[in-house]
């Protein structure tokens, strides 16, 4: 057991960071402060940005060599990821969707021809994705989805309601699980689809979140014509793809995630050292500064947890059920790290973009809402408790 | 980077933990808390013939050369099983000060016996006022007669002072300096009486030391700066407590959910309803996650780096959380049951209580993680 990278790993982290540091443009943080107002240059910026990765070879780094990807080691994506993360340069865009969920998803479920269409354009960023899986009647009870699909010659004709579809109105396609066959128990009857979100029959309605931006869409499908080749994993297969997506939006993903929570930490440290209440700068305050050494001890130990998950993944090939316990311990970590930035600035914490009296551009309120969704998406917590509890500690089933 | 254990390691564990499991059962376990010493010879012997108070030390003073990740394997399934006794007090508090501490003619006399399994010892470090810093650590004073010195002052919350050979006191000098001498158990001066804890798996002691003679051998002298040697012994032994601790919540876990299989209440075993497999789910997080904290402290630790005391801190601080609520819950999920003193769910309870205040607290060790962090 050892923390320690090779020197080959070492020379690989040098590599990364020189080549952020020659790419990444330094007026793209500016940018990224205005994305609410200006979500057309920011997305302009990403795509610009995935093009630079995708031609060095970044993009895609888990992927096998033979679909366009680097086939990384964990630990090299690891270090890849940590070091995008330190230097806080902007996520690829299709990441989180395309190539961690869809891309998986079609490597390990789709025909020869999917993967030779869909594969590296996810990559290069031509291609944008969305997934359409919750629905208004199937959030946590995903299985009981009611969007139909039904076979009508050589085609799929789909009709039904997505919730929650982030990205829909940039996306190109989605990944889309529907009903095929209602006779059956509710996981067997499910297919999953790859629809072409310029189809006809398909309306994108924006819905604003709790933040006020409106990151995510409900999206209407009605008799919407899907080709059959279009079919991932087989008739009636779509709870496995579902459950290869569900495992890499848990596992994979969360690899970088300590040192995106240990940057905005070290913003809440730096929070703490120059705002004042009552007097004295907030550093000065003994209950504050327990309350910030724990915030900090829950980030290393978040990151001790995702580097033993890294080992296991290299030793058994695949993210397990213990990603549950990642995904349960950032996803509730960050509520608590957000929060306490609201209490450190009292009341300036109700100042938010826009007024000129707003600490940091507003940027702890609207972290503290979003720290809400973490804890819901990808399977809320409740989920993640019901999975360790069922699959890891084998408990009998409700 | 493999954050994992090597196949040697896991042999290790493998081992331990039946040995601990066949020859530390909790009948022996609640034997041993109705006796003086709460320390069993025969037991000591058999893991003295696995080597195991040797495990750390050089192979020069009768060691096995192991590093510090092995000894944390190894605590982790002592506090499984609650194992009673001096292991602790010997191999980590007196062993580590030894070897720290000493000049090589002590480490002959003292560590090579202590590594080989024929001395038990002990450190005595706090005092009345119950304080973990070592500046605390001030009201046992060593006087200068002769070639000799006179401790004189009580020193409390000393672990297995009874059943010790030796006991290292750390003792206040000319110009407030710190010293550490080791003495026979049975010196002249030197008075041990036990004190009455809540955790009876080990034993506590009240040391008074009156007068008690020292000759200048008796002085640890190994070490240019005995404070900050000290430092790094406490800091050693609170990852090796927490591993323990880890063991202790493991346990905890296995037992409750066990437990929630079999127990039915309503008709079903209470292990399929969500508020118990949550709390399980929430126990199991914190387990893992404290594990993750001590096996990244003992790796610092083994290999002496700079970040060690504050990942010490760490592990502690979050292994006090964990294992005192995993403790906490264990009673819960175990009902009227978990109540009982027969029942042996607060055994755990109490020892999470015990281990949680020794080597620090949780807010001792947050205070300095945000002094480490540059608060």
């Amino acid at each position: 057991m050892n923390l320690d990278y090779s020197p080959e790993e070492q020379q690989f982290r040098v590599e990364v960071r020189n080549w952020i540091d020659a790419n990444l443009s330094p007026d793209w943080e500016e940018i990224s402060h205005r994305q609410a107002e200006n979500m057309d240059a920011w997305m302009a910026f990403l795509k610009d940005w995935q093009h630079k990765l995708h031609d060095a070879g970044w993009a895609g780094i888990s992927w096998p060599k033979e679909y366009g990807g680097r086939g990384a080691t964990i630990n090299e994506q690891l270090i890849f990821t940590e070091e995008m993360a330190k230097t806080k340069a902007p996520n690829l865009m299709n990441v989180s969707i395309g190539i961690e969920l869809v891309g998986p998803a079609i490597i390990h479920h789709g025909s020869e021809e999917q993967k030779q269409r869909y594969l590296r354009k996810i990559l290069s960023a031509e291609e944008i994705w969305a997934q359409g899986f919750s629905e208004p009647g199937a959030g946590s009870d995903l299985a009981s989805l009611q969007t139909k699909a039904v076979i009508d010659g050589d085609q799929f004709v789909v009709t039904g309601q997505k919730v929650w579809m982030s990205w829909a109105e940039y996306s190109d396609f989605c990944i889309l699980l529907a009903r095929t066959d209602p006779d059956v128990p509710k996981h067997k009857g499910i297919s999953c689809l790859l629809i072409d979100m310029k189809s006809p029959g398909i309306t994108i309605r924006p819905t604003v979140q709790i933040t006020g931006e409106a990151e995510f869409s409900e999206v209407f499908f009605d008799g919407v014509r899907v080709p059959r080749e279009n079919l991932v994993g087989g008739l009636n297969q779509g709870w496995n793809v579902a459950m290869t997506v569900l495992m890499h939006e848990r596992g994979t993903s969360a690899i970088g995630y300590q040192i995106r929570f240990r940057n905005e930490l070290d913003d809440l440290i730096r929070l703490a050292q120059s705002h004042e209440r009552d007097g004295r700068r907030v550093s000065e305050d003994p209950a504050f500064r327990r309350k910030l050494a724990q915030a900090f001890i829950e980030v290393e130990v978040l990151k001790y947890n995702i580097y033993r998950s890294a080992t296991q993944m290299v030793r058994s090939g695949k993210p397990g059920p213990e990603s549950s316990i990642v995904k349960l311990f950032w996803s509730e970590m960050d509520r608590r790290q957000k929060l306490l930035g609201m209490e450190m600035l009292g009341m300036y914490s109700q100042l938010v973009n826009g007024s000129e009296w707003a600490v940091d551009h507003g940027k702890w309120p609207r972290a503290f809402l979003w720290s809400r969704a973490g804890t819901i998406y990808a399977g809320s917590s409740e989920i993640q408790r019901n999975i360790i509890a069922e699959r890891v500690l084998g408990m009998p089933r409700g | 980077m493999e954050f994992g254990f090597t196949p040697q390691q896991e042999m290790i564990r493998n081992e331990a933990s039946s040995f601990l499991s066949r020859e530390c059962s909790i009948p022996l376990v609640r034997e041993l808390m109705d006796t003086e010493c709460a320390h069993d010879d025969g037991l000591w012997e058999k893991m003295a013939s696995m080597g195991w108070m040797g495990l750390i030390f050089p192979e020069r003073y009768d060691g096995v050369g192991l590093s510090f990740v092995e000894l944390s394997i190894l605590m982790e399934q002592m506090g499984a099983v609650l194992l009673p006794g001096a292991y602790f007090s010997t191999v980590v508090l007196a062993g580590l000060t030894l070897l720290e501490t000493a000049n090589d003619a002590q480490k002959e006399k003292w560590l090579a016996p202590l590594a080989a399994g024929s001395l038990k010892a002990t450190l005595a470090l706090t005092e009345p006022n119950g304080s973990w810093s070592l500046s605390s650590a001030s009201g046992v004073k060593a006087r200068r007669e002769g070639d000799d010195y006179l401790v004189t002052g009580t020193k409390l919350f000393v672990p297995d002072a009874e059943v010790a050979d030796l006991i290292i006191c750390a003792a206040r000098g000319e110009n407030d300096a710190l010293m550490l001498f080791a003495f026979d158990r049975n010196s002249d001066g030197l008075t041990v009486t036990p004190l009455k804890t809540m955790d009876q798996t080990r034993r506590l002691y009240e040391v008074a030391f009156e007068g008690v003679r020292a000759s200048r051998g008796r002085l640890l002298d190994g070490s240019h700066n005995i404070e900050a040697s000290l430092e790094r012994v406490l800091v050693n032994a609170t990852i090796a407590l927490s591993a323990q601790m880890v063991g202790g919540a493991q346990r905890v876990l296995e037992m409750s959910v066990e437990f929630s299989k079999t127990r039915i209440q309503f008709n079903k075993p209470i292990g399929s309803f969500q508020a118990i497999q949550h709390r399980c789910a929430d126990m199991l997080l914190l387990v893992e996650s404290a594990r993750s904290a001590v096996y990244a402290a003992a790796c610092n630790a083994a290999e002496s780096k700079q970040e060690t005391g504050l990942l010490a801190s760490i592990a502690k601080a979050y292994t006090n959380d964990a294992y005192g609520w995993t403790a906490g819950e264990g009673i819960q999920i175990h009902g009227g049951m978990g109540f009982t003193f027969e029942h042996d769910a607060h055994l755990y309870y109490k020892r999470a209580k015990a281990d949680e205040f020794t080597f620090g607290d949780s807010n001792f060790h947050l205070d300095r993680v945000a002094r480490f962090i540059g608060l």
